[in-house]
């Protein structure tokens, strides 16, 4: 009866921050010709769904919402050997804080849902543009799925008995949990390195097609949930944060040797903050 | 194509308007992060800044505190007034031992229907994020995330919330007009500790928890401290140490552990390090690893990509070692020498050893 896991694996495409650079003299950020890759934390969701497929079978969607040029993204994604890509795009959608993007993106799992019930929605732990980790969760309570997130293991994971148990990141140590699916998983960073895509799959995504939906089509009805109207919070204003006003002060030893360089340091650091040797306070230190 | 279009101006006012039914949310509520008996130092963070927000809006500032009797509750409570509330909420539940997603949203999502906060702050941590994500999707309405500046709008009364955005290199500030409570969550480390007053006390209002177990899907089967698994504490640290390209050997990480030591820190890389094996994930400071905010923060060989920037210039105070004058890392730290890693990390460690003996003799 079983019939391998459904998976959805929710990705979006960011700018490279590594390759964002501010100007040196407006201190706006320069965004021309910055490439866009896959969110880098969605790329561990991605190799979880895959190794889980791997091992049970089944199917890994990758889901996005996004501009039609996130189809790139998509294709990206199949090309390491997910099976289909929907990319979810409407003006509506624009402008969409956490709340509204959770709403979208639930539309649209839950019409996949609807084709074939999802077992597991993957996320990454958080986006490198937003940073905020809150849309999982808010897929997650929308859909009544059951929440794990900041995974870093995922030993064991039964389908004809609709569980999983997960290795979750807490302050202080790793909690063991064990819920029942359909479940939404927001996978940790390190946890595990994205295959390189067989050639096959890289030639398969070249030409795939990649399915398209806006709101309507995921069967959002009332799309003042959506976007800029759908978000109660609102962007009162964007700056540029200060400038240091000055570069480091360089450090010079009463002479050029390492041992002088190093003892002027060590002053410096605790002229600049007294406290600072109370703060080392491991015995170990004091050896 | 034929829906009758929306009257803009008409929505655009709605979402700008608080509705009445909402003016009645008052005060701004701390959540206070308690786990295995110990309170997280960001919620007396929060604290601080809860007060200040209060006393801008001439209201109450109240703490929440979850858990089981008996289990760091009393010393929760006393310690929330120490730092600043008014009030305090408690919710004492044996199913609030564990963090579980369903237990604790519930608890709090009954607490602000039935007492109406106007702000709610909590904890950028593994559990403030995990718990607001669904607590504002249950109560509909705005979360900003990692907030680095809190303040409130004069003309609006509205909280606006700062943060960076476009990986770091902006900041935009957020406001929610037309929902309640305004949510807002807070990396540890952001705001500064308020100094605790002992003398303060105040009422507690209890509440119970609606669910029993059965009503709860997910079990924790288990928890691992981190002492057995050696998970770098690199978020918290108040010293950390780090090694970039410039270690140039993959057993010159030990000299970055040497430092480390001595200063009783947290030892880290740069991504580059990762990549090739030197040092495990956890270690890695930058956006795609952890951000950092010490007190001192010693970076060697690490020449200073925005990537790195973001994820470690929230420290107090950052020495930079590396052969490159031009090197970015000295745009952004405090102190810099022009040298060779390899040659400086043991000059240093060193030093402090020096310097921390003779502190100890003095004292």
């Amino acid at each position: 009866m079983s019939q391998g896991l459904t998976m959805v694996v929710c990705i979006k495409q960011v700018p490279d921050s590594a390759q964002i650079r501010v100007h040196p003299v407006t201190n706006t950020i320069m965004r021309q010709g910055v490439p866009t890759i896959i969110n880098p934390y969605d790329l561990f969701a991605l190799e979880q769904a895959l190794a889980l497929r791997d091992q049970l079978g089944g199917t890994v969607t990758v889901l996005t919402m996004g501009p039609q040029m996130a189809e790139t993204s998509l294709r990206k994604a199949m090309g390491h050997g997910a099976d289909r890509a929907i990319l979810l795009t409407d003006r509506f959608f624009a402008g969409s804080d956490t709340l509204a993007t959770s709403f979208a993106l639930s539309a649209a799992i839950g019409k996949i849902n609807a084709e074939t019930p999802v077992d597991v929605v993957f996320t990454g732990k958080q986006t490198i543009d937003g940073d905020t980790a809150q849309v999982g969760p808010g897929i997650a309570r929308r859909m009544g799925l059951n929440q794990l997130t900041y995974v870093s293991a995922i030993p064991a994971i039964d389908k004809a008995a609709g569980e999983i148990t997960a290795h979750r990141r807490a302050e202080g140590g790793v909690q063991v949990l064990k819920t029942k699916l359909p479940c939404l998983v927001t996978m940790l960073e390190g946890t595990n390195e994205l295959r390189r895509g067989s050639l096959p799959d890289v030639l398969r995504a070249e030409r795939a097609e990649i399915t398209t939906w806006n709101a309507k089509d995921a069967g959002i009805e009332d799309v003042t949930k959506c976007g800029l109207k759908g978000s109660p919070t609102k962007v009162s204003k964007v700056f540029a944060p200060k400038p240091r006003s000055e570069r480091a002060a360089m450090i010079e030893g009463a002479d050029a040797t390492p041992a002088a360089i190093a003892a002027a340091a060590v002053e410096t650091l605790v002229a600049a903050d007294p406290a600072l040797p109370g703060v080392i306070t491991r015995p170990s230190a004091l050896a | 194509m034929s829906e009758t279009p929306a009257k803009p101006p008409a929505r655009a006012a709605k979402s700008k308007e608080l509705p009445e039914h909402l003016k009645a949310y008052r005060h701004v509520w701390v959540f206070i992060e308690l786990e295995h008996g110990r309170v997280h130092s960001v919620s007396w963070e929060l604290l601080g800044e809860a007060r200040k927000l209060a006393d801008t809006l001439k209201v109450d500032v109240a703490g929440v505190v979850l858990g089981p009797a008996g289990e760091g509750t009393d010393q929760a409570v006393a310690e929330a007034f120490h730092y600043g509330a008014d009030q305090v909420y408690l919710v004492e539940d044996p199913l609030l031992t564990n963090y579980r997603t369903d237990p604790f949203t519930k608890a709090l999502t009954d607490l602000v229907n039935t007492h109406k906060p106007e702000i709610l702050m909590l904890g950028a941590s593994t559990l403030g994020r995990d718990l607001a994500g669904a607590l504002a999707t249950t109560l509909a309405t705005g979360l900003t995330a990692d907030c680095t500046e809190l303040a409130i709008d004069g003309t609006s009364r509205a909280l606006a919330a700062t943060r960076p955005t476009f990986g770091g290199s902006l900041l935009c500030t957020i406001m929610t007009l037309a929902a309640r409570p305004q949510m807002a969550t807070v990396r540890p480390r952001v705001m500064s500790m308020p100094e605790p007053d002992r003398s303060r006390a105040g009422p507690v209002i209890r509440e119970r928890l609606d669910m029993v177990e059965e009503d709860i899907v997910t079990k924790v089967l288990d928890f691992i401290p981190d002492a057995d698994t050696n998970q770098a504490q690199l978020a918290f640290a108040d010293i950390v140490v780090a090694g970039g390209l410039g270690l140039q050997r993959p057993e010159n990480v030990q000299l970055v552990k040497d430092l480390a030591e001595v200063l009783g820190a947290e030892y880290g890389c740069s991504r580059p390090l990762i990549q090739k094996g030197w040092m495990t994930a956890d270690r890695q400071i930058g956006q795609t690893g952890k951000t950092i905010r010490p007190r001192l923060y010693i970076a060697a060989g690490i020449s200073g990509a925005i990537q790195h920037r973001v994820g470690s210039e929230g420290a107090d105070r950052i020495l930079a070692i590396n052969t490159d004058p031009n090197a970015p890392i000295f745009d952004f730290a405090h102190h810099g020498i022009v040298g060779d890693a390899l040659e400086i990390l043991p000059a240093l460690t060193e030093a402090f050893r020096a310097r921390l003996a003779v502190d100890r003799l003095a004292g």
